[in-house]
C-alpha cells in the first residue's frame, strides 16, 4: 500500500490515539510538576473593650483570584514526587537514621501511602497472575475432556465472571462474603466468632481481593488456553501413549511446549490488567486496609475541597514507569525478533 | 482429549466431573444468588440475625405480604433515576461501538496491507497504549477538560472511550484482516478499483465475523467502564456503573443498598444475554491475538 493511501486510512484512528492517549500522558507529565496554590492568608485585627487580638484567616477572594490567574497551580519541580505522599525521600532518610532494626525501618516505610499502595499492587500481581494461569489451564484441560455436546453451556458458565465489570463482580462477591451475607454469616457461625468480618482484618481483606482477582481473570486464561489446546497435534500424543507416557508426562512434554507462546501472552495481558487493580477496592469498600496505585490517583481526583491534580499526576507518572518496567522485557524481545527477521 | 488410544479411568472421570461442577458453582452461584436476593427486602438479603431469611423470605413476607417483591426494581428505576442512567449507557454504547468500528476497520486494514517498517512500530505503540491504566489517562484529561469546559457531557466521554478502545480494536481487526488473502483486493485494484473501493466492496463483505467480534468488545468496554465515566461525567449524565456506585453511598441507609442490588441485576442481564447469543464471537476475539499470531 502506498504511503499516501496508508496515511489517509490511518489518519482518523491515529489522530484519536494521539489526541486522547498520547497528549494526556504529556499533560499528566506537565501537571506532575505543579502543585495547587496555597491558600492566601491575611491578618485580621479584632478589637473589643478588653484589647486587640490578631487572628489569621483565609482570604477566599485572593485565593480564588490566584487560582483563576494560574489554574495549573504553582511550579513545584520534583517537589510533589519527593513529598510525604509519594516517594517520601526525607521521611525515609529520617526513618533510616532513627530506627534501630531493619524490620522497624521497613515497618515505618510500608506505612507511607505510596509504598503501602505499591506493595499491595505488587502483592496482588504476584499472587493473582500465576494462579490465574494455573487455574485457567486446569479448567481448560478439564473442559476439554468432557463430551463435545455439553461444552457450549459449560463455557458460557465459565466465562461469566470475566464479562461483568470488576465493580459489579466485586460487589456481587462482597454481598455474599460480608458479615450479613450468606458466606460471611456462615463462617461466623462456624468459627463461633460474631465479630469476624472482612473489615476487621487487613489480611482477610487482602486475601479476599486476591481471590476475587483470580475468580475474575481465570476465565480469560481459560478461553485462550482452551483455544490453544484445540491446535495441539494428535500424532505426537498418540506416539507418546504407545510409548507408555503417563497423562502428566504427556501434558508436560507435549502439550505445554506447544502452547508455550500463548502462556507468555496470557501472562503479559493479565500482568498488565492486574497492575491497574482499582475497582475491587471500591466494590469491597476496602479503602481502609488495601490501597493500590490506581486507587491513590482516583482518591486524589475525587478529593472534595481541591482536586489534587499535581499529586494525582505524579502518582500516574510513577505508575506509567512501573508499566514500562513490566513491559520492557517483552518489548526488547519483540524488537530483537523483528531485527533478526529482517 | 478425544483420542481413540486415550483411555480414561473411571476415577479420573469422576474427579474431572466433580472439579467442573465445583468450578461452575464458584463461577455462577454469586450471580444466581444476587438475582434471587434482588427480589427480597433488605432485611432478608442482608440479614443481621439469620442468613436463612434470604431463602425463607421471613421479612419480605412481613413487609410486602409475598415471597418475592419487585420494590427494589421499581424504586431504583423511578426514584433512583436508573432509567436515565440506562438511557445514557445506551447512547454511549451505540456511539462508541459505531465510531470505534469505523475508525478501527480503516486503520487496521491499512496496517494489515502495509509492508513498511512503520506499520510494525505503530502496532507496538498501540500495545504500549493498551497497557496504560485508564486512571492515569483520566488524570491527564481532567484539567484540560475543565479549562476547555467540555467536562461532564456525553460527547467528551464517547470520544475518550473510542480513543482508549482503539489500540485493542486495531490489534483485533489487524489479526482478522491478515487472514483475508491479499490476492482478493489486489485483483480488485488491477480491475481499476481504488483502495477505498476495494476495502468497501471486496474486503468488508467477507470481514463481518471480525467486525462483529470487535464490535462486541467495544460494546463491553463502553458498557462496563467505570473509571472514565465516573470521573468525566457529571451526576446528571452518569451511566449505569457509576450510578450503581452512587447507590452504595457512604452511609448505607435503608433501601438504597437494595437499589444497588437490583441495578446490578438490571445492568448484568442484557450483557449475559448478549454474550450467550454471541459466545462464539467473544471466544474467537479473545483468542485471535494469541493463537493466530
Amino acid at each position: 500500500m502506498p504511503n499516501k493511501t496508508f496515511f489517509w486510512f490511518f489518519l482518523p484512528t491515529g489522530l484519536a490515539m494521539i489526541l486522547f492517549i498520547g497528549l494526556p500522558i504529556i499533560s499528566t507529565g506537565i501537571q506532575s510538576f505543579y502543585a495547587q496554590h496555597d491558600q492566601v492568608v491575611k491578618e485580621v485585627k479584632k478589637c473589643d473593650p478588653f484589647g486587640c487580638t490578631v487572628s489569621i484567616v483565609v482570604d477566599n477572594e485572593e485565593t480564588s483570584k490566584i487560582r483563576e490567574a494560574k489554574p495549573l497551580g504553582k511550579f513545584n519541580g520534583f517537589g510533589t514526587y519527593t513529598d510525604r505522599n509519594h516517594l517520601a525521600v526525607d521521611e525515609i532518610k529520617k526513618f533510616w537514621n532513627e530506627t534501630e532494626s531493619f524490620s522497624a525501618f521497613v515497618d515505618q516505610v510500608t506505612n507511607l501511602p505510596f509504598y503501602k499502595a505499591l506493595i499491595f499492587t505488587l502483592t496482588y500481581c504476584l499472587f493473582v497472575t500465576p494462579n490465574v494461569l494455573l487455574l485457567g489451564f486446569v479448567i481448560a484441560l478439564s473442559l476439554n475432556a468432557v463430551a463435545r455436546k455439553i461444552r457450549g453451556p459449560l463455557i458460557f458458565g465459565t466465562i461469566l465472571p470475566m464479562i461483568v465489570t470488576p465493580l459489579v463482580g466485586s460487589l456481587v462477591l462482597f454481598w455474599m462474603i460480608d458479615s450479613q451475607g450468606i458466606i460471611g454469616a456462615n463462617i461466623q457461625n462456624l468459627m463461633n466468632d460474631p465479630y469476624l468480618s472482612l473489615k476487621s482484618s487487613k489480611t482477610l481483606t487482602w486475601i479476599t481481593i486476591i481471590i476475587y482477582g483470580i475468580w475474575h481473570h481465570s476465565p480469560f486464561a481459560f478461553v485462550v488456553f482452551y483455544a490453544a489446546l484445540q491446535t495441539v497435534p494428535q500424532e505426537p500424543i498418540e506416539a507418546a501413549i504407545i510409548d507408555g507416557a503417563s497423562r502428566f508426562q504427556r501434558i508436560k512434554h507435549i502439550v505445554l511446549p506447544h502452547i508455550y507462546p500463548v502462556v507468555t501472552f496470557v501472562a503479559l495481558i493479565s500482568l498488565m490488567d492486574n497492575f491497574r487493580v482499582f475497582e475491587p477496592i471500591i466494590g469491597f469498600s476496602a479503602e481502609g486496609s488495601a490501597q493500590s496505585l490506581s486507587w491513590l490517583i482516583y482518591d486524589n481526583l475525587v478529593n472534595e475541597e481541591v482536586i489534587l491534580f499535581g499529586s494525582a499526576a505524579a502518582t500516574s507518572m510513577m505508575t506509567i514507569i512501573g508499566i514500562a518496567i513490566l513491559l520492557a522485557p517483552v518489548l526488547i524481545r519483540t524488537w530483537k525478533e523483528f531485527k533478526t527477521a529482517r | 482429549m478425544d483420542y481413540g488410544l486415550d483411555t480414561k479411568s473411571t476415577r479420573l472421570k469422576t474427579f474431572n466431573t466433580i472439579f467442573i461442577i465445583t468450578w461452575l458453582l464458584i463461577a455462577c452461584f454469586p450471580f444466581i444468588w444476587t438475582f434471587w436476593g434482588s427480589f427480597k427486602v433488605r432485611a432478608d438479603f442482608f440479614s443481621r440475625s439469620d442468613w436463612w431469611y434470604a431463602i425463607s423470605a421471613f421479612n419480605t413476607l412481613i413487609e410486602t405480604g409475598g415471597q418475592f417483591t419487585t420494590n427494589a426494581y421499581t424504586q431504583a428505576w423511578t426514584e433512583g433515576e436508573f432509567w436515565k442512567a440506562s438511557k445514557n449507557t445506551i447512547i454511549v454504547t451505540v456511539f462508541v461501538v459505531s465510531i470505534s468500528l469505523f475508525l478501527g476497520t480503516l486503520g487496521a486494514y491499512a496496517l494489515s496491507r502495509s509492508t513498511e517498517k512503520y506499520a510494525f512500530w505503530i502496532l507496538m505503540a498501540a500495545l504500549i497504549f493498551r497497557a496504560m491504566p485508564h486512571i492515569t489517562l483520566v488524570s491527564g484529561y481532567l484539567f484540560p477538560f475543565f479549562e476547555l469546559q467540555i467536562w461532564g457531557i456525553l460527547p467528551t466521554t464517547i470520544v475518550v472511550l473510542v480513543a482508549i478502545n482503539q489500540p485493542f480494536t486495531l490489534w483485533l481487526l489487524y489479526s482478522f484482516f491478515k487472514t483475508v488473502p491479499k490476492e482478493l483486493d489486489e485483483s480488485a485494484l488491477i480491475d481499476g478499483c481504488s483502495y477505498f473501493q476495494a476495502f468497501r466492496h471486496i474486503i468488508m463483505p467477507v470481514m463481518w465475523p471480525g467486525v462483529i467480534t470487535a464490535g462486541l468488545f467495544s460494546l463491553m468496554l463502553a458498557y462496563n467502564d467505570f473509571t472514565v465515566t465516573a470521573l468525566l461525567l457529571n451526576q446528571e449524565n452518569h451511566t449505569m456503573v457509576p450510578k450503581i456506585q452512587s447507590y452504595l453511598g457512604t452511609n448505607q441507609h435503608e433501601g438504597n443498598l437494595m437499589w444497588a442490588v437490583s441495578a446490578v441485576v438490571s445492568a448484568t442481564a442484557p450483557l449475559f444475554m448478549l454474550v450467550m447469543f454471541f459466545q462464539r464471537q467473544v471466544i474467537s476475539g479473545l483468542t485471535a491475538g494469541a493463537v493466530k499470531g
